[in-house]
């Protein structure tokens, strides 16, 4: 690289402080959009664990709760076991297939209306607004020397901050376990640590990225951004600054006097004044745009105060940019949302979640597994009987208590009896008490005659015998070996 | 061209300079927070070096001033593993052997530890299975229903407490069978041999009533006049299905000769009261165990059914 021709090293910057982003207020269809989304997702995050729902006497009644201490999943009726996992597999699928769909139709709307760190860094700027005033106001704050009236703002807007963070802390925690309970132990201080570190982390997690670093996260720490940039095509409706409408960029008095000379952008700055990542939309596709749209309501307002048409700064793709470009019509946003690529996402999307309900539907709640013990493989009676033993465990998902009969057939002559009974007081089944919501373990001690083949294949099945929800819904069984000596 | 710095025309911003198929990178400044995180971190190890061992030296390594250690921690979280057993093992201490399975959580914790105990002390002779190292061995089975001297709480745990023929200790189980090789003659043992094999029901023919008194002269007085045999003296039945040391007829032949003499140590002096009650407890739950705690559950039946169930 050293090149004689090359010029001397300049003094190159190698770290730079964060350049202020001071968002002006802005208001226009986009800018309700997203007061809507925030509304909607914020109110799903902090009221959801208080919601009630009555499972009985034998499971909380907290309508969404991961019980992680018991291992359950809860989601209104839905009840997720451990070994039924895949279900959350099937749901993270479809949260990254149904990324690819809103990424390749419109573009990173992920990032722009939905994601956390958009949802609190907007709410945290709100709060900014309340207290220090817009745009222009919040400017002059920064640049003013410390002082009273300074510290005044700045402590009442960092106090306002820390609450909204610590709410959203505590709402975390709120999940996992009876928000009821948790929140009296809490305050009472006999919650877990893990409780008060998780509200710890997340509170000043929230504080510092909502309020501090902002479009930074956006920019340099979230792989997000990168990720889903990849996945936009031509196709994908993205923000986008109609320069061959907009330049030459002209005051509104140069333009009346030389109307051909220039285009419709009046170089007002409004949408760069209103970006939330400070970024000049003008610039073209970037990696700092997060698709929130807030500088098209800005334009759009402006178009219609000095009264050209709206959507100099659009949605837009690229191909209909082309075909704007050289004087065409775009094609209308349905026949843009609606192509193969964006219709096949759909399609495995929507399978899989119907895949998913259909098996929710089907699923036993009465789960038996049996294990043959291999230590002994059996052990030779002195009345000639062989016995074999097996571990059973029988789940019981709903949440009452079951009483089910453990049979055995295909054995002939068969004895079964529990560990803590006795050989001959059960004949080939006995009955059980499956407790709500629990696993049950037992073992099970199953004899037969020594003189048969040396391993013969036998069933061991449940059978309700209480009421059975859903009508005929028969118990699980299992085949299983019996082993015998070798003769 | 040569004072010509690199910049790219869509940012404004200088690049390097280098280029790699037409790509050229920004030298864009980092963000100066990020310059803070590493700050951050130095000094973060600075006080970790300062508070735990850090510094490799030729026999140790630097102390720290927390004076934490992996070996420190061992002994802390043993100590407290300790002190929680503590009820636990002093319950099991004071509660009598029969009504221990009545408690659910003293009976998991006797079967569980007996269960650790019985793979350090016994399966080298009975087996990690408890089903004897090899059948016909002299091991016996554990987990069978044919106990020479009893399968009760009480009997397992003398057994266990004092062994069988454990030589310098007087409360030992003891039994003598004769080596009747030196007795009687070859013909008489081979008939007894097959009188033994036809009682159990391995074989089948006519036996001469001089055998029938042959057995009763030298047998019968420890095995029984139909050869049942007798736990006062530790004599196996013979007439059942399950053989300490072989049921053929060279087997039984053998044991007739030369007799046999199983020996197993006794664990009361090299094992505590409390791990010799759990290990009678894991045996007794193997599936061979008898009398009283079955007695426990057919009383309660309906409970034991609901405990089960928990």
């Amino acid at each position: 690289m050293a090149n004689p021709a090359s010029p001397p090293v300049q003094e190159t910057q190698l770290y730079a402080a964060r350049t202020g982003v001071y968002p002006k207020a802005v208001d226009g269809f986009f800018r309700r959009f997203k007061w809507a989304v925030m509304a909607v997702t914020l109110a799903i995050y902090y009221i959801t664990p208080w919601i009630r729902w009555d499972r009985g006497p034998y499971a909380p009644n907290q309508a969404v709760l991961v019980d992680l201490a018991n291992r359950r999943f809860y989601m209104f009726q839905i009840e997720i076991w451990p070994h039924e996992f895949y279900y959350v597999a099937g749901l993270l699928i479809m949260a990254g297939i149904g990324l690819f769909l809103v990424t390749s139709a419109v573009g990173r709307a992920w990032c722009g209306y939905a994601c956390p760190q958009t949802v609190w860094t907007d709410l945290f700027q709100h709060v900014e607004r309340f207290v220090e005033g817009d745009r222009n106001a919040q400017i002059k704050l920064a640049n003013a020397p410390w002082g009273i009236k300074k510290a005044a703002k700045r402590l009442s807007k960092w106090v306002i901050w820390l609450f909204i963070a610590f709410w959203t802390g505590g709402a975390w925690i709120m999940y996992f376990a009876d928000a009821p309970t948790l929140t009296r132990d809490f305050w009472a201080g006999d919650a877990a640590f893990v409780a008060y570190g998780t509200v710890g982390v997340l509170t000043a997690i929230t504080f510092i990225f909502g309020g501090f670093l902002r479009e930074q996260v956006c920019i340099y720490m979230c792989p997000w951004p990168r990720i889903q940039t990849a996945m936009l095509d031509e196709k994908s409706l993205i923000v986008t600054y109609k320069d061959w409408r907009g330049e030459q960029r002209g005051s509104v008095k140069k333009a009346e006097k030389n109307p051909d000379a220039f285009g419709d952008c009046i170089d007002c700055n409004q949408c760069v004044a209103v970006c939330p990542t400070g970024i000049d939309i003008r610039e073209g596709p970037q990696i700092g745009c997060i698709t929130c749209a807030l500088c098209i309501d800005a334009c759009d307002n402006v178009m219609a105060q000095i009264g050209r048409p709206r959507g100099l700064i659009d949605y837009c793709t690229f191909d209909d940019a082309e075909v704007e470009k050289s004087g065409g019509q775009a094609k209308p946003i349905l026949k843009t949302l609606l192509r193969p690529r964006t219709l096949i996402y759909f399609a495995i999307w929507g399978s899989i979640g119907l895949a998913m309900l259909f098996t929710l539907g089907q699923r036993t709640r009465l789960d038996l597994a049996v294990q043959h013990d291999r230590n002994p493989l059996y052990v030779q009676l002195s009345d000639g009987y062989v016995r074999n033993n097996y571990t059973v465990k029988l789940r019981n998902m709903e949440t009452r208590p079951r009483q089910v009969e453990l049979y055995i057939s295909g054995l002939s002559q068969a004895q079964i009896w529990p560990s803590e009974g006795k050989r001959g007081d059960y004949a080939d089944r006995l009955n059980l008490t499956l407790p709500a919501n629990g696993v049950t373990k037992l073992r099970l001690f199953i004899a037969a005659p020594g003189d048969g083949a040396k391993q013969e294949n036998f069933n061991i099945g449940t059978r309700p015998l209480d009421d059975d929800r859903g009508g005929a819904r028969r118990g699980d069984s299992d085949d299983v070996i019996f082993e015998r000596p070798v003769n | 061209m040569a004072d010509k710095k690199y910049i790219d025309e869509a940012t404004g911003t200088e690049t390097v300079g280098h280029e790699w198929d037409g790509i050229q990178e920004l030298d864009t400044p980092m963000p100066r927070w990020w310059l803070w995180s590493l700050y951050a971190t130095i000094i973060w190890g600075v006080i970790y070096v300062i508070l735990y061992p850090a510094w490799p030296m030729v026999n140790s390594a630097t102390k720290g001033v927390l004076g934490w250690s992996s070996r420190g921690e061992l002994h802390a979280e043993m100590a407290a593993v300790e002190k929680e057993r503590a009820p636990i093992l002093a319950a099991l201490a004071s509660t009598p052997l029969e009504e221990i399975a009545k408690d659910e959580r003293l009976m998991q914790t006797a079967i569980q530890g007996g269960s650790a105990a019985f793979k350090v002390h016994c399966v080298q002779c009975h087996g990690s299975g408890a089903d004897g190292v090899r059948m016909g061995s002299g091991y016996p089975n554990l987990n069978d229903d044919d106990w020479l001297w009893g399968g009760d709480l009480a009997s397992l745990e003398y057994s266990i407490k004092h062994g069988i023929r454990n030589p310098d200790h007087a409360e030992t189980r003891q039994s003598q069978m004769p080596a009747f090789g030196e007795i009687l003659s070859g013909t008489e043992i081979n008939n007894l041999t097959a009188y033994i094999r036809t009682i159990s029901g391995q074989q089948k023919g006519e036996i001469s009533n001089a055998t029938k008194i042959l057995f009763a002269n030298n047998c019968a007085s420890c095995h029984g006049k139909d050869g049942k045999g007798g736990r006062e003296f530790g004599a196996p039945n013979l007439t059942d299905k399950i053989w300490l040391y072989g049921g053929d007829a060279a087997a039984i032949r053998t044991t007739i000769e030369k007799s046999r003499q199983g020996v197993m140590p006794r664990w009361g002096g090299r094992l505590d009261d409390v791990t010799i009650k759990m290990l009678t407890l894991y045996v007794h739950s193997l599936g061979g165990g008898e009398a009283n705690l079955a007695k426990i559950v057919d009383e309660d039946k309906g409970k034991a059914e609901a405990g089960r169930a928990k």
